[in-house]
């Protein structure tokens, strides 16, 4: 298997047993950067130098290889995580030549758990977007077909891990940014519980459902990961308190006897013939593996896309109000006063996308229409959220598909935002729950590109949803995929 | 035309923590701009707030304080507006669950002590400041005071007089300042009232039109902006027109109240649960422990001061008008306990003096020991009331004791009375007309002998021995 398709758990055994220099990895990984991400895009910042430095440290025995799991691993990081002293662009103008002068807690515990970071990956411009083509940076193309989309808003680290730009990958995840670009770009991604790993760093989209996770080549490498972002950080007050459990360990305990829950509502109309036999193929794996299915029923599902995106966007209305030329970011040249500073370095510094979700917000927060709009999508939340408590008692997982579509062209439904919107239907109500998702490949479209499942479990149950991910994995041959970009 | 003044205040309190209400930056008043920040108060991309557990404390202080029931379970909200000193976008603040409601608060009314009713306490975090440039169109931002934390007092509107008013902020800044929660320095800025007020016929339960008037940075100010709003809405319901709702900004320079902005241009801010704060829980031991240690409040004071040391209720009033007072009251008092005598020396002596240089009783040269020993002085006859204030002068001058000065300065009473009988002598007979006069009925010049031996003694003269062998030695020679 070439270097670059080696999952970080491979990868750091040729590491240890010193077959291979981490200078040769990372040095392999950056030649192939060079090459590729002019045609994929999946890199905002490249990272050269300071990679082939911390390379150094390891080779020159000046850092312990063998202190973490994680150590002389070369990632890519979603441009939504601050990491001091390098640019954090959040895909947006606003933020083009934005430094910060902190960590993320994530990045922070990532540093002290040796990875090595190749660069800052493209997204959607603050995450808001299901494509990556609202990125101030251009679109992230999809490694399996290039005039397809990579997904969003994590396109660009999915497309990373997918096409052998780095090992692995931090996405983050706020309605399924990570996903489903993790299902269309053929790689693992885990959307962990709202509350399991800190989001001090992450540059806020909706607070209340942003979090971090994993996009892997294989279920392992998401376990190795997110041992490592796990954990309580007195920064991050939503952070709950809780031990981190051995998720590497789980992953080797049998599913025989798990109840995995099919929910009926999923099986919506216009879902893409593809994707339901895949589906169908892949309740069928569970069953060889000793799982039983159970029908569950989740009834608001239908709600999930009007309620997240009332939610989404008043949050986002509100965190974004932060950028208005004064502190830092894009500053309007030609502002007079006071109003027109403010006008003309937001017209100038956001993106159609992130315009319109501000409006949309700034609308349902109005004195008027908060209680129609705001109040109401947060009922609508809490019953989401018990759907899921109540089919939970039937079930210890739910299966499902990640998106009822496969990836579709660049440009596709870029004037279409409602039927953007309607492709995270599958992703949204575990977002709006809070509970963890894991999507996993299971098979590929008529146009061989990818799809994936995904795997939801109740809050804090992570290990068993890597599990059942981990013994599917191995009983398909799905993974690890390899597309054909070179 | 007669019509009643309604008025409801609203006080920010700039609470006394270390640290800020959502950062570890310090909040000390007065450093270069700029210095007590960092990526959280600052608003950096990704930052979030962290809630001071302290400003929870001293919160609680105060709701248990004014009698205010305490919620459970409260909330942080954003209120969000767009300025340059709001480097978030929005202010954390609470809104739909506050921490503390319904609580209440005694002063001394216009007839007679009245309760005014807290309608909610709740808190919240400072902005920064805008420094404008003088000579060019440049303005500059301070984040130092960005997320000092704030505690809102807000008032029922049970005032109905600006004296009502300024004693209710009076009440409230004393409290505060017991509790050791808030300096209370209105100039400053730590202490910050706006004002809501409505005129209405007496009897109407209905309210009128309020106006909201900010920018009231004193005690007087305060006062006389409520007595200009009350002129202003008066003059114009008389001559039959209506008040507009609308926000109304003091001017101290004119002595006027002018308009701000109207109700249709009043922000509209888009409040929500701040979804970065989980909800504040305060639990029933929480409550019970900030109760345990609450100091005894100006309120029981007062009439402690009354039952036990026998005080009248006015010197009672005064002495406790701040806790360091009380407190120096009480420490002479341990040391002599003659409370009267000692609440005299206070509030008449002492008082003057400090009110005089505008000196802060923390700030008072005189210990509570060396005016106990002075008391004592006088009491044991060693000084007599005349020279004992001369010896205070020096101890407020020097913070010297009183044996000391008494020493040096060789102020002793004269108490022998050999001594005072022959100075009785000098003086009767250098004076035969008076004496004689005195001695056919005018008695009212028994004083201009007493002042005359105390002349001759430089005061030193014990008064009640003075006395007693002037009259002896006046008697008329049978």
């Amino acid at each position: 298997m070439p270097l670059h398709s080696l999952p970080v758990h491979e990868l750091r055994h040729l590491l240890v047993q010193k077959e291979i220099k981490v200078s040769e990895v990372v040095q392999a990984y950056l030649d192939r950067v060079e090459t590729l991400n002019v045609k994929i895009n999946a890199y905002v910042t490249v990272m050269g130098e300071s990679a082939l430095k911390e390379a150094g440290l390891y080779d020159e025995g000046r850092k312990d290889l063998n202190a973490s799991p994680l150590a002389g691993v070369p990632l890519a990081i979603k441009d939504v995580l601050c990491l001091r002293g390098t640019r954090t662009t959040c895909g947006s103008k606003m933020l083009e030549n934005f430094v910060p002068p902190y960590d993320a807690t994530v990045i922070e515990w990532m540093k002290s758990a040796g990875a090595v970071f190749l660069g800052k990956t493209n997204l959607d411009e603050f995450a808001m977007g299901s494509s990556n083509e609202n990125s101030a940076f251009g679109p992230t193309r999809n490694p399996w077909n290039l005039s397809k989309v990579s997904g969003g808003s994590s396109g660009g680290s999915a497309a990373a891990v997918a096409a052998g730009l780095c090992s692995a990958a931090l996405g983050t995840d706020t309605g399924g940014s990570i996903r489903q670009p993790a299902s269309f770009c053929g790689v693992v991604g885990l959307k962990p519980t709202y509350g399991r790993v800190s989001r001090y760093g992450l540059v806020a989209f909706a607070s209340s459902l942003d979090q971090v996770g994993p996009i892997a080549r294989d279920v392992e490498d998401a376990a190795l990961l997110l041992q490592t972002m796990a954990g309580y950080d007195s920064r991050d007050t939503t952070c709950v308190d809780l031990p981190v459990p051995d998720y590497m360990g789980g992953l080797k305990k049998s599913i025989g006897g798990m109840k995995l829950g099919i929910p009926k509502e999923y099986l919506i109309d216009g879902i893409h013939p593809d994707v339901a036999l895949s589906m169908e193929k892949a309740i069928e794996t569970f069953r060889t593996l000793g799982a039983e299915t159970v029908e569950v029923s989740l009834p608001h599902t239908h709600y999930g896309v009007a309620a997240y995106y009332i939610i989404a966007p008043a949050e986002a209305s509100s965190n974004l109000a932060r950028y208005d030329g004064v502190k830092y970011g894009h500053r309007s040249t030609d502002a007079r006063d006071l109003l027109s500073l403010y006008r003309r370095s937001r017209s100038e510094g956001f993106g159609a996308e992130v315009k319109r979700r501000i409006m949309l917000g700034t609308y349902a927060l109005s004195a008027g229409y908060y209680d129609a709009y705001y109040k109401k999508a947060s009922q609508v939340r809490t019953l989401i959220r018990n759907d899921f408590l109540k089919a939970f008692e039937k079930c210890d997982a739910i299966i499902a598909p990640v998106a009822p579509i496969p990836p579709f062209d660049i440009g596709e439904k870029v004037d279409d935002p409602l039927q953007m919107y309607l492709s995270d239907i599958f992703t949204l109500p575990a977002s709006l729950a809070g509970i963890p998702g894991i999507s996993v490949p299971c098979g590929f479209s008529g146009e061989h590109l990818p799809i994936g499942l995904q795997i939801l479990g109740p809050h804090f149950a992570e290990e068993s949803i890597l599990r059942l991910a981990h013994h599917f994995e191995r009983a398909t041959d799905h993974h690890p995929g390899r597309p054909p970009v070179e | 035309m007669e019509l009643e003044p309604v008025i409801g205040l609203e006080v920010h309190a700039q609470l006394l923590t270390k640290s800020k209400i959502f950062c570890g930056c310090s909040t000390t008043f007065g450093a270069s701009p700029n210095l007590h920040t960092c990526p959280v108060c600052l608003a950096m991309p990704g930052v979030l707030p962290v809630l001071n557990k302290e400003v929870v404390e001293f919160t609680l202080r105060m709701a248990l304080a004014t009698h205010c029931h305490i919620s459970p379970i409260s909330r942080f909200a954003r209120k969000n507006y767009f300025y340059p000193d709001l480097p978030k976008g929005y202010q954390i603040s609470q809104y739909e669950l506050p921490i503390a409601r319904n609580g209440w608060l005694e002063i001394e009314g216009d007839e007679a002590p009245k309760r005014i009713r807290i309608h909610r306490i709740h808190m919240e975090e400072d902005s920064g400041k805008l420094i404008h440039d003088e000579f060019q169109p440049v303005s500059y931002v301070d984040f130092n005071r960005t997320g000092v934390p704030l505690m809102e007092i807000v008032s029922e509107p049970d005032i109905r007089s600006p004296r009502e008013a300024s004693g209710y902020l009076r009440a409230l800044r004393e409290i505060l300042r017991y509790l050791e929660i808030c300096d209370g320095n209105m100039e400053e800025g730590s202490f910050r009232c706006d004002a809501n007020i409505s005129l209405r016929p007496p009897g109407r339960e209905q309210l009128g039109v309020k106006a909201e008037i900010k920018n009231l940075n004193s005690f007087k100010n305060v006062q006389k902006a409520l007595e200009f709003e009350i002129r202003r809405q008066r003059t114009l319901l008389e001559r039959g027109e209506s008040i507009v709702q609308e926000t109304r900004l003091w001017d101290a320079g004119r002595n006027v109240t002018v308009s701000m902005r109207g109700k249709e241009e009043a922000h509209d801010y888009r409040y929500f649960p701040d979804p970065d704060l989980v909800p504040v829980v305060v639990d029933e031991s929480w409550v019970e422990e900030v109760r345990q240690a609450l100091p005894e409040l100006p309120e029981s004071k007062k009439e402690r001061f009354s039952s036990q040391w026998g005080l009248p209720s006015h010197d009672a009033q005064v002495l406790i008008s701040s806790r360091s007072l009380a407190d120096y009251f009480e420490a002479v008092v341990k040391a002599f306990p003659r409370p009267k005598m000692a609440s005299n020396w206070i509030l008449s002596e002492l008082l003057r003096e400090l009110n005089r240089d505008e000196r802060d009783m923390d700030a008072c040269p005189i210990t509570p020991q060396n005016l106990a020993e002075l008391l004592q002085l006088i009491e044991s006859g060693v000084l007599s009331g005349k020279i004992a204030k001369n010896v205070f002068q020096s101890m407020y001058e020097t913070g010297d004791s009183p044996g000391n000065i008494v020493k040096k300065q060789g102020l002793i009473q004269v108490t022998d009375e050999g001594a005072i009988e022959a100075v009785i002598a000098e003086v009767l007979a250098e004076n035969p007309e008076e004496v004689s006069r005195y001695q056919k009925g005018k008695e009212k010049l028994f004083g201009f002998f007493v002042g005359q031996v105390m002349k001759k003694t430089k005061g030193k003269a014990n008064p009640q021995l003075v006395n007693d062998l002037l009259r002896k030695k006046l008697q008329p020679v049978k």
